[in-house]
């Protein structure tokens, strides 16, 4: 086992291993289950204890997106109970952690705001606190962790980065998917749609399900040639790889988890990881 | 323009599949125009030009009586004079009445959305009046009898070949004329208009409270000829597009034409001050100043959709948003597309009126990063969702399937359960029949699930 008596990569200065809660997210659990277990590999692998607690649901996103924040509230007020004494929280979903660090406070201001609830203080500050600690996996290996380095399990591979866009455009995480995957000796390959959307939106892919799809189109048929298409959002993945399938183009999907974690177990193993 | 917004989901449907040029052509031209933004962005402190102009116009919006009755009191002392519209109906009657005692009979028209908004043509137009759309796009549209696609470019859905067949058609130019040439041949047929013209109509980008300044930016010279040439100019402006100071409209000025088109600022920019005053002077005998209501105080009160009302029409944000690219403007079924138009459209029409447009975004939040006033596009379609949700305009089952969501979700054993029966389900092809993801599967694949699920993975212990 690579993570058994390694040296963490990254130890990022910190004097003791940290304790990590894995929030695995719906989809994860169900539909990418291989690569939330790589997350805990890698996490391991990078000095972490990986706790897994076992009350935990759904974040509450398709309520949210959908309008309606009672149903968020409720599900927002379950989740942060649930994490109440994790040290840290880690997502391998970019729009999940997004949720439950951007969106969690602001539903619980709006149901403060429309029901003037008692101890709405306390949830506010039990919000905060929970953002505060919670992470999407990329930005907690590369931010948190100040892991970039994996090693060149990758090397040779050619892949393309799907920029989900809660991570991009509210978490800002612009580079460091693309970094990170650099570092597991991979070749990021230019995408003229990279950062754009691809149209799942949850709700508005069931909606408007045309407009979705060709939402999903656009990014297919602008792809280079590549081996992989690395995300760190498993709705964007299953949304352009149903399209993908439907038309039968080919194309390989790729959670940033797995790929990160044959970055570090692949041919040739990081200096660290013996 | 008719309001036909109900149809959204099947409009975009049609455009999709039986006209995929609109397709075509809107993403080539937004993506340039978003690349341009970009580049007009980059060369300035975008960020904080950005925050400046949302604190100008916040400023503006709070304090707007006092604004207007400035604006009103500076116009007239200028010799313009001013009217108040509180409705679309009340608008369209006030120019078809100056129209008439002017004796108009034919009009030139600079690009304005808000005469689009409030059908001032067909208006006229029943009134006997010619009217000329002068700016090339409008022209290109009012010959197809088409009504705008895009706040900036309003023919942006047309390729260049359906224009040469336009033209050779009604104008008769070269079937194969480069762009020069059919601009040179409608410039031909609006040069007549011009000359013929006894009024001239424009919208107002910017309308500056301290000195009474209607402000209007373009690129084709059409609107400096509308506002300087006929006897009476007639410019018909949104209550919203206030500004206080000509220092203010400064900084607008750059910013939206960065914002639009990346220019530093437009190639045009008319500062109408007033009819002339000399016998010797140019300009038109008299000009009056349509200030229009029809919604905007109510989207003023609403509690978080005022926040639109700062938009300055840039169009930065139809640009930059992946789903108004799929189909352009006609899908919308209103005069304003795209993001602003999905949350402006609910609050100037009512949001029954404008379902289901707060639900036509994936709420990617690229329109946001490009808006010049930062308007916070994706949290007031979210706001705008809640209230449809809580006055019951969603399909019941959806509802309902988000309330079990939530209360499954609470209790951890029995999602457990949910969740197993649920993603296996999917792989049965059983989803299929379900009511919402029947839908999704029609265009895509469904999802596989993974042979354990992590909760399984975790039990067994992951190595
Ligand atoms: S909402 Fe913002 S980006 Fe969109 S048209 Fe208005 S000002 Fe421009």
């Amino acid at each position: 086992m690579p993570h058994e008596g390694a040296v963490p990569v990254g130890w990022g200065g910190y004097l003791s291993r940290m304790n990590v809660a894995l929030f695995v997210t719906c989809l994860a659990d169900h539909y990418f289950a291989d690569a939330a277990a790589d997350a805990v590999r890698l996490l391991r692998h990078l000095g972490c204890d990986v706790t897994f607690p076992p009350g935990q649901t759904c974040c509450g996103q398709p309520a949210y997106n959908a309008g309606k924040s009672r149903d968020a509230m409720r599900m927002a007020r379950h989740t942060m109970d649930v994490f109440a004494d994790s040290e840290a929280v880690v997502l391998p979903s970019g729009s999940c952690a997004t949720m439950v660090k951007k969106f969690y406070p602001r539903v619980v201001r709006g149901a403060a705001g429309a029901a003037g609830q008692a101890g709405a203080g306390a949830r506010a500050a039990q919000a905060s606190a929970l953002a505060d600690k919670t992470f999407d996996l990329a930005e907690f290996i590369h931010h948190r962790l100040g892991v970039t380095e994996l090693g060149d399990g990758l090397a040779g591979r050619r892949v393309a980065v799907h920029q989900g866009c809660h991570a991009l455009r509210e978490l800002r995480l612009e580079t460091e998917l693309a970094v990170l995957l650099e570092g597991a000796g991979a070749e990021v390959v230019p995408w003229e749609a990279q950062d754009e959307c691809c149209g799942f939106g949850g709700l508005f892919s069931v909606k408007m399900t045309d407009v979705s799809a060709a939402m999903a189109d656009r990014k297919l048929e602008t792809l280079p040639e590549l081996d992989w298409v690395v995300s760190g959002d498993g709705g964007c993945m299953l949304h352009l790889d149903g399209r993908n399938r439907a038309r039968g183009m080919g194309v390989e999907f790729v959670h940033l988890a797995t790929a990160l974690w044959r970055g570090v177990t692949g041919a040739h193993r990081p200096a660290g990881a013996r | 323009m008719r309001v036909e917004i109900r149809d959204y989901a099947s409009r975009s449907r049609e455009i999709i599949k039986e006209e995929p040029g609109v397709r075509e052509a809107v993403t080539g031209a937004t993506i340039a125009f978003d690349e341009k933004r970009r580049q007009g962005y980059s060369e300035i402190d975008a960020d904080a030009w950005r925050r400046w102009a949302e604190g100008v116009k916040n400023h503006t919006l709070t304090h707007l009586d006092h604004y207007l009755t400035e604006a009103e009191a500076r116009l007239e002392a200028n010799g313009a004079q001013v009217h108040w519209a509180s409705d679309a109906t009340e608008a369209r009657e006030i120019v078809t009445r100056l129209a008439k005692q002017h004796s108009v009979r034919s009009v030139v028209k600079g690009k304005s959305m808000a005469t689009e908004e409030i059908d001032l043509n067909l208006a006229l137009e029943d009134a006997g009046i010619e009217v000329f759309e002068t700016d090339l796009g409008e022209y290109i549209l009012q010959l197809l009898e088409e009504p705008p696609s895009h706040i900036l470019g309003p023919a942006i859905h047309k390729s260049l070949q359906q224009v040469q067949r336009l033209f050779a058609d009604r104008l008769g130019s070269a079937p194969d004329g480069d762009p020069d040439t059919l601009a040179e041949a409608a410039r031909l047929v609006l040069r007549d208009a011009f000359i013929r013209a006894d009024m001239g109509i424009t919208g107002g980008n910017f309308l500056v409270a301290e000195t009474g300044t209607v402000a209007l930016i373009e690129n084709e010279g059409n609107i400096r000829l509308t506002t300087s040439l006929p006897r009476v100019h007639v410019a018909v402006v949104g209550i919203e597009k206030l500004l206080p100071r000509m220092t203010d409209l400064a900084g607008f000025l750059q910013l939206t034409a960065r914002a639009a088109t990346g220019q530093p600022i437009g190639c045009f920019v008319s500062l109408v001050q007033g009819p002339a005053v000399h016998p010797d002077d140019d300009g038109p005998e008299e000009v009056h100043v349509v200030l229009v209501d029809n919604g905007r105080t109510d989207v003023l009160a609403h509690e978080h959709a005022w926040e639109a009302l700062r938009c300055v029409r840039c169009g930065a944000c139809l640009n930059a948003c992946p789903v108004y690219r799929q189909t352009g403007g006609h899908a919308y079924g209103w005069v304003y597309s795209g993001p602003i138009g999905s949350v402006l459209d609910p609050g100037l029409l009512g949001l029954h009126e404008a379902m289901p447009l707060p639900f036509a975004s994936s709420l990617c939040g690229a329109c946001t990063d490009a808006c010049p006033v930062r308007i916070p596009i994706p949290e007031l379609l979210l706001h705008w969702r809640e209230e449809a949700q809580e006055e019951g305009l969603t399909p019941w089952k959806e509802r309902a399937a988000l309330a079990g969501l939530a209360s499954v979700a609470t209790r951890p054993g029995l999602y457990r359960l949910a969740g197993r029966i649920g993603s296996r389900l999917g792989a049965t092809g059983v989803a299929r029949a379900l009511p919402m993801l029947g839908e999704w599967a029609r265009d895509r694949a469904l999802p596989k699930p993974s042979r354990q699920t992590f909760r399984q993975l975790w039990r067994e212990g992951i190595e």
